[in-house]
C-alpha cells in the first residue's frame, strides 16, 4: 500500500496550492466586496464589431502582473 | 480614467458549441447501442469492433471527454473574456485546444473498438495519446492563465475560480493515474499493481467526476444562470465558500469506489467520511443555484432554458445526496456491482451535464446568432422528453440494482444461495434492461430535437464573430509587503510550467522505484502469470471483460459461498493492470480456475461458452466473441512483455524472456490438445487458448496452497 503515500503527498501539495490560492485571494481583497461582483456580471454593453480592435495590453503590457 | 476598447472573438465559443452538438449525439447513440446490446447481446452481428465491451468505453468517454468536456470549453471561452475583460489571450493556443482535443476524441474513438484500451476507466487511452492530452491540456491551461494575467477586472469571479480548480487538478491526476511503462505502440503497462492500481484508478475516477463533470459545470452554472434569468447570483458569499470547501473535501473521497475491497480499512474509512462531508458543500452550491431564481419563476414557467438549468440543478442536488449515502459502506454492500451506480451516474450526466449544456446551447446560439430560437415550443418539448428520458432511464435501474443485489444475498432456510444461478439473477432484471432502454431512446430523441433546433436557429441568422467592448484599465498594484508581494510578483506561467514539469519528471524518476519494492508478495504462494497467461490476460483487458465481471470477491457469506475465497490484496501483486471491475453484468471471475469449487468450468466448457454463451445458456445476454478462436497472438512481443514486467518487479528469473516463447508454446499445446481430445477443432497461436488459460489461473494460486 505504499501508494497511498504518494496520493497522500499529491493531494496535500494539491490541497495546499489551493490554500495558496486562498490565502491570495482574501490577502489580495479579492473578497473584500462580496456584493457588486454578483451583480457586476449582469451587464453586458457589448457591440457587434466587424473587425478587431487590436487590444494593446496584450502586446505591450507584458509586465502586468496577475494580482 | 480613460476607457480601452477591445474586441472579443466568438470564433472558438461557436466551434465549441458545434463540438458539443455533434460529440453528444455520438455519445448518446453509442450508449444506446450499448444498452440495446445488453437486451440483445449479439446485435451487433458478430463484428468484433461493435460489440459491447468495446463500444463502452466509446459512450463514457465520448460524454465525458466530447460531450460535457467541449461544452464547457464553449463555456470557458465565452465567459471569461467577458468576466475578465479582456479577450483569451491566444487565438492560436485556443485553435490548438479546439483542434487538439477533437483529434484526441477521433483518436480515442478509433482505438477503443479495435481493443486498444488501458482498461482503467475513463482513462483507456493507450499512452501516446495520453501524452496528446497532457500536451493539448498544458496549451489550454497557458491560454487561460495568461487570459488572467492580462485580466482589466481585478476581482476573479467565482465562475471562473471553478475553472482554474479543473485545470489544476485534472492535470495531476491525469498524469498520475497514467504512468505506465510501454511494451509496444499501443500497449503498456501501468507502473502500479493489483490494490495500489485500483487507489490510483479510483482516485483518478472519482476525481474525474469531481473535476471534469462537476466544477466545471458549476462554473457555468454561477455564470449562465444569473445572465439567463437577469439577477445576481442568490448568496455571492456561498458561492465563495461552496467553492473552497468543495475543492479541498473532493480530492479525498476516492476510496468509496473500494469499500470492502482489499483495501486496508482506514483508506476505506477516510474516502467515506470525506464523500459524506462533501454533502454540505454540494447542497450549498444547489441551494444557491436553485434559489437564484426565487422571485423569476414566473421566467422559469416560459423559458425551456431556465427550465433545463433548474433540472440540471436539482440532480446535481440529487446525485451529490444520492453519491455520498453510496459510499457509506452499510448501502454500497448492496448498490456496489450493480446498476445502481449506472442509474447514478446517468442522474449526474444526464440530468445535470447535458441539461446545463443544453440550456447554455439554446441561450448561446441565438446570442451569437443575433435571432431567436427557431422555436421554443420545440426546446420545451426537448426538456420534458428529456426530464422524461431521463427518469425512464434511471428509476428502472435502480429496482434492476436492489432487485439484483437482494437475489445475490437471499439465502435459503437451510443455508443455501437461493439463487446459486448467477444468471437467473440477470434474467430477473432484463425487464428493466427494456425499460433503460426505452429512457435512452427517449432522451436521444429529444437530443435530436436539440439538433434540428439550435440547427435551425443558426441558419436564420448571421454569425457575430466580433463584438466590441471596453472598459477601465485594470489599476495598478499596490505595494503590498513580504511573502504575498513576491508571490505576485513571479510569473505565473512560469510557476505551472514548472509544476508540470516536476511532476512528469519526478513521479516518472521516483515513483517506480519507490512501488517496485512494495510489489514482494506477501503471499508465498502467489507467482507471476505465465507467458501464455499473460497474453491471455492481454486479450481479456483489450476485449473488456472487466466491464461486465469482476475480480474482486468481497469478505460476505454469500460472496465467498457463490465464488470461493474472499480476494486478498497479496494475491494480486502482479495485476499491472489490475481488474477488479466495477459492475457484476456477469458473475465474478476472481477464482474461475479452482477446481474444488462449485462454479468450475473445464477448457473445453469455457471455449464453447467464449465463442458461443447462448450454445450453453440460451438465455445469456454474454456476447459471443467468435474471432477469438481466429486471432493469433503475436509471439514477437512476448518477450518485451516479460522484460517490461520484470521491471515492474515482476520476479521472472533473468534470462526467462528467451525461453518465454518456448514456454508459451508447450502450455499452449498441452490445453489445444486437451480440446482437440473433446473434439474441438483450435489451430495454432490463437488468443481464445491464452484466455482459457488465463482464466484457468485466476485465483489457483491461494487453494494449491492448501
Amino acid at each position: 500500500m505504499s501508494v497511498i503515500v504518494i496520493l497522500v503527498i499529491v493531494g496535500i501539495v494539491v490541497a495546499g496550492l489551493f490554500l495558496l490560492g486562498f490565502i491570495w485571494a482574501v490577502k489580495s481583497g479579492q473578497y473584500d466586496d462580496m456584493y457588486s461582483p454578483s451583480v457586476r456580471v449582469l451587464f453586458d454593453d457589448t457591440t457587434e464589431a466587424t473587425t478587431e480592435i487590436v487590444d494593446e495590453k496584450s502586446t505591450s503590457d507584458s509586465e502586468n502582473k496577475l494580482n | 480614467m480613460e476607457l480601452q476598447k477591445f474586441t472579443y472573438d466568438n470564433r472558438l465559443t461557436n466551434f465549441f458549441i458545434w463540438a458539443t452538438v455533434g460529440w453528444g449525439v455520438v455519445a448518446m447513440l453509442v450508449g444506446l447501442t450499448a444498452a440495446f446490446e445488453l437486451i440483445f447481446p449479439n446485435m451487433s452481428g458478430q463484428i468484433s469492433w461493435l460489440v459491447f465491451s468495446r463500444i463502452r468505453p466509446v459512450h463514457t468517454n465520448a460524454a465525458i471527454f466530447a460531450f460535457v468536456g467541449n461544452g464547457f470549453f464553449a463555456a470557458i471561452y465565452y465567459s471569461m473574456p467577458r468576466l475578465l475583460k479582456t479577450p483569451m489571450f491566444s487565438k492560436a493556443m485556443g485553435n490548438i485546444h479546439f483542434w487538439g482535443w477533437q483529434l484526441i476524441i477521433v483518436l480515442a474513438a478509433v482505438t477503443y473498438p479495435f481493443g486498444l484500451t488501458q482498461s482503467k476507466e475513463y482513462a483507456e487511452l493507450i499512452w501516446p495519446i495520453d501524452i496528446l492530452v497532457v500536451l493539448i491540456w498544458v496549451v489550454f491551461g497557458l491560454n487561460m492563465i495568461m487570459t488572467l494575467v492580462k485580466r482589466r477586472v481585478k476581482h476573479i469571479y467565482v465562475a471562473i475560480w471553478f475553472y482554474i480548480a479543473t485545470w489544476v487538478t485534472i492535470a495531476v491526476l491525469y498524469i498520475v493515474n497514467n504512468l505506465a511503462i510501454p511494451v509496444t505502440w499501443t500497449l503498456s503497462y501501468p507502473i502500479y499493481a493489483g490494490i495500489q492500481d485500483a487507489l490510483v484508478q479510483w482516485w483518478y475516477g472519482h476525481n474525474a467526476v469531481a473535476f471534469f463533470l462537476t466544477t466545471p459545470i458549476l462554473g457555468m452554472m454561477y455564470y449562465f444562470i444569473p445572465k439567463v434569468a437577469n439577477r445576481p447570483i442568490y448568496s455571492y458569499k456561498l458561492s465563495i465558500i461552496h467553492f473552497w470547501a468543495l475543492i479541498f473535501l473532493y480530492i479525498w473521497a476516492g476510496p468509496h469506489h473500494l469499500l470492502y475491497s482489499a483495501l486496508p480499512d482506514w483508506a476505506q474509512a477516510l474516502g467515506v467520511v470525506f464523500s459524506v462531508m462533501l454533502i454540505a458543500p454540494s447542497w450549498g452550491g444547489m441551494i444557491n443555484g436553485l434559489l437564484t431564481l426565487r422571485g423569476a419563476w414566473d421566467k422559469v414557467r416560459e423559458d425551456p432554458v431556465l427550465k433545463m438549468f433548474v433540472v440540471g440543478v436539482t440532480a446535481y442536488g440529487m446525485s451529490t445526496f444520492e453519491g455520498p449515502m453510496l459510499s457509506l459502506k452499510t448501502v454500497n454492500a448492496l448498490s456496489h456491482f450493480t446498476d445502481w451506480t449506472i442509474a447514478h451516474v446517468h442522474i449526474g450526466t444526464l440530468g445535470w451535464n447535458a441539461m446545463m449544456n443544453f440550456g447554455m446551447i439554446y441561450w448561446l446560439i441565438p446570442k451569437l446568432f443575433k435571432t431567436k430560437l427557431y422555436s421554443v415550443k420545440l426546446a420545451n418539448i426537448h426538456f420534458w422528453i428529456a426530464t422524461l428520458g431521463m427518469l425512464f432511464f434511471s428509476i428502472p435501474l435502480y429496482f434492476a440494482g436492489f432487485t439484483q443485489a437482494l437475489m445475490w444475498k437471499e439465502f435459503t432456510a437451510e443455508g443455501f444461495l437461493a439463487y446459486p444461478n448467477f444468471l437467473e439473477t440477470v434474467t430477473q432484471i432484463l425487464p428493466m434492461y427494456y425499460l433503460r432502454a426505452f429512457g435512452g431512446s427517449l432522451y436521444f430523441t429529444g437530443a435530436l430535437l436539440f439538433v434540428y433546433n439550435v440547427w435551425k436557429t443558426a441558419a436564420q441568422g448571421s454569425f457575430m464573430r466580433y463584438e466590441n467592448d471596453e472598459a477601465a484599465p485594470k489599476p495598478a498594484p499596490k505595494a503590498s509587503e513580504g511573502f504575498h508581494r513576491k508571490l505576485e510578483g513571479r510569473p505565473l506561467q512560469f510557476t505551472v510550467a514548472a509544476l508540470v514539469v516536476i511532476l512528469i519528471g519526478g513521479l516518472v524518476e521516483v515513483v517506480p522505484m519507490y512501488l517496485v519494492k512494495s510489489n514482494v508478495p506477501t503471499i508465498s504462494a502467489v507467482k507471476p502469470y505465465t507467458p501464455l497467461e499473460l497474453e491471455g490476460r492481454d486479450v481479456y483487458v483489450s476485449e473488456g471483460c472487466y466491464l461486465c465481471h469482476s475480480q474482486m470477491i468481497r469478505p460476505f457469506r454469500n460472496e465467498t459461498e457463490r465464488y470461493g475465497e474472499y480476494t486478498k490484496s497479496g494475491e494480486v501483486v502482479y495485476n499491472h493492470p489490475f481488474q477488479f471491475g466495477s459492475k457484476r453484468t456477469g458473475p465474478d471471475l476472481a477464482r474461475e480456475g479452482v477446481k474444488s469449487l462449485p462454479n468450475y468450468k473445464p477448457d473445453s466448457w469455457h471455449f464453447s461458452h467464449l465463442v458461443n454463451p447462448q450454445k450453453l445458456s440460451p438465455e445469456s445476454i454474454m456476447p459471443q466473441y467468435p474471432w477469438l478462436a481466429e486471432n493469433e497472438i503475436d509471439l514477437s512481443v512476448t518477450p518485451d512483455k516479460i522484460n517490461v514486467m520484470r521491471t515492474l518487479g515482476v520476479p521472472y528469473p533473468e534470462g526467462f524472456e528467451n525461453e518465454a516463447v518456448a514456454n508459451l508454446k508447450a502450455q499452449y499445446a498441452k490445453i489445444a490438445n486437451g480440446l482437440r481430445s473433446s473434439g474441438i477443432e483450435v489451430g495454432d497461436n490463437k488468443e481464445i487458448v491464452a484466455v482459457i488459460a488465463y482464466l484457468q489461473r485466476l485465483g489457483t494460486d491461494v487453494y494449491n496452497a492448501k
